[in-house]
């Protein structure tokens, strides 16, 4: 177990290494959906089927569309050279050591007394069983029921982006396009 | 800095290791589409950030197995003597398959299920379940990850259309009017 | 990529298992691993795949864009149509207890907290898939300008 878990976070961390050093931005975009699936694949071990399940459909799947068909809009468009700065990673290595510096007071990871498992206390897989009347997924549970109300936000806001996108993109000629279509068949 | 303490941090290392990648990438790399990904990678750190706080050692998914839930079902809607026999059956039955768990502590407990019926509740919360609320969290931030990721990359398009490059710097000339 | 004949069926053999992988996944979300949210996005992606091989104009045919257009908004008067129901029965905002009933018993029609979610997850996976459909057209539907 533990082997397995060693070699995915590695090949994690080596992905996301390429992912940063690689150029061509059709490799990089392939290396995203595989970062997507082994993290997806570390959420499964984790005990989060649910989360890992759309990790891997929206990862892997749907965003490396939308990646590749951005490309395809603006054309492979590869980096200008210009000369190498040691900022950003001067930058990143003290936001990280910053971090590493903090979680030295985090509670061990899977310890059962980490203030996350505590609280709240009944925890919701124990009220579930009374509420539920036999629902086995809590997940399903605490999402459509406790956090209702945070999940239809959340789905206003995906409906939001949605409007968003078509906002941007959308082409206006897109009605007249149509009608030129209707036109053009009307006259062969 | 033990052992011990390495090995109950290094999730948090490999989520920080993750993150500040996706940071330098951001930083760095002048292509936006690039930068959308960076973020992406940012993104995903923080989904395993929380999904690993939810773990409990020797847990196991927050899902209640179909037998003792359809049991509880039963038993919430009030059953006949037959009815509670099998909730006892059920429970025994789940005790012996329990992981890492007292044999007599459960016997003990699957009697009681078996005596008294509505025990069957102490018996199913014998199972270590890891905590529900990250995963619940985070699977509704990817989908929303996902649509504001799919709006950045439409702006992406728009500049592309409008500017004729995705490079930030050549962007930014572009604007001074150089 | 409609070239292709190998793509063109597998594509067609594979699809339909998609779609039923994707109302599985929505309807026996409550019991096993899955929901709206899953849901939504398999279902997508089986008209995404669907476009990519057989090219956007089969794919709108299938799913015109002004009835996905429709369904965006759909999934969220769904969710929210369901705390006004909730409402109407006397409960607060989504509080599913009150839509507790007793029709067929034996046929396990879903009650109270079970039929409130499966009524949201519906919500939010009609949601989903029509929005994640549509910000693929978006993308599709626009030419590369030089």
């Amino acid at each position: 177990m533990n082997l397995i878990v060693f070699a995915l976070l590695a090949l994690l961390a080596i992905t996301a290494v390429a992912i940063a050093k690689l150029r061509e931005l059709w490799a990089v975009i392939m290396f995203t959906g595989i970062y997507s699936f082994l993290s997806a694949s570390w959420m499964m071990i984790l005990d989060a089927p649910d989360v890992a399940f759309t990790e891997a459909a929206v990862g892997a799947g749907i965003s490396t569309v939308l990646m590749l068909s951005t490309m395809a809009l603006t054309g492979k468009a590869e980096e200008i050279p210009r000369k190498k700065s040691l900022v950003p990673l001067f930058v990143v290595l003290v936001t990280g050591a910053t971090l590493v510096y903090g979680t030295l007071d985090m509670p061990h990871f899977g310890s059962p007394n980490a203030p996350v498992q505590v609280y709240p206390d009944p925890s919701f897989v124990e009220r579930s069983e009374a509420d539920m009347h036999g629902l086995p997924n809590v997940v399903t549970a605490l999402l459509a029921s406790y956090r209702g109300y945070d999940t239809l936000g959340e789905t206003t806001v995906v409906l939001t982006a949605g409007i968003a996108v078509l906002l941007i993109l959308r082409r206006d000629d897109e009605e007249k396009d149509e009608s030129a279509q209707l036109a053009g068949n009307k006259t062969s | 800095m033990t052992l011990e303490s390495i090995a109950g941090l290094y999730n948090y290392w490999v989520v920080i290791f993750l993150m500040m990648t996706g940071f330098y990438i951001v930083l760095a790399r002048k292509n936006l589409i690039k930068s959308v990904i960076g973020l992406n990678i940012f993104q995903t750190s923080v989904f395993l950030l929380y999904i690993t706080m939810g773990k409990v050692d020797h847990g196991t998914a927050p899902i209640v197995p179909p037998a003792i839930a359809a049991e509880q079902a039963h038993a919430a809607h009030g059953t006949t003597e037959a009815g509670h026999a099998a909730v006892g059956h059920a429970a025994l039955e789940h005790a012996e398959t329990a992981q890492g768990l007292a044999h007599d502590v459960a016997h003990n407990l699957a009697d009681d299920a078996i005596s008294h019926g509505s025990e069957l509740a102490h018996a199913s919360t014998e199972i270590i379940y890891s905590n529900p609320l990250p995963s619940v969290l985070m699977l509704t931030a990817i989908v929303v990850g996902i649509a504001t990721t799919a709006l950045a990359l439409a702006l992406v398009v728009r500049i592309r259309e409008d500017y004729g490059t995705v490079d930030e710097e050549r962007i930014l000339e572009l604007d001074r009017g150089e | 990529m409609s070239a292709f004949p190998i793509i063109r069926i597998i594509t067609k053999l594979l699809i339909p298992y998609i779609l039923l992988f994707a109302f599985y996944v929505q309807f026996h979300g409550d019991y096993g691993p899955g929901g709206g949210f899953q849901a939504g996005v398999i279902f997508a992606s089986a008209l995404i795949l669907y476009g990519l091989v057989f090219g956007l104009d089969a794919i709108k045919k299938v799913a015109p864009p002004i009835v996905i257009e429709k369904c965006m908004a759909l999934g969220v008067l769904v969710y929210a149509g369901t705390g006004a129901l909730t409402m109407a029965l006397g409960g607060k905002f989504l509080d599913y207890n009150v839509l507790e009933h007793h029709v067929l018993p034996q046929w396990h029609v879903p009650s109270g907290q079970h039929l409130g979610i499966f009524l949201v997850e519906l919500g939010v996976g009609i949601t989903v898939t029509a929005v994640m459909t549509m910000i693929f057209y978006a993308f599709a539907g626009r030419k590369q300008v030089q």
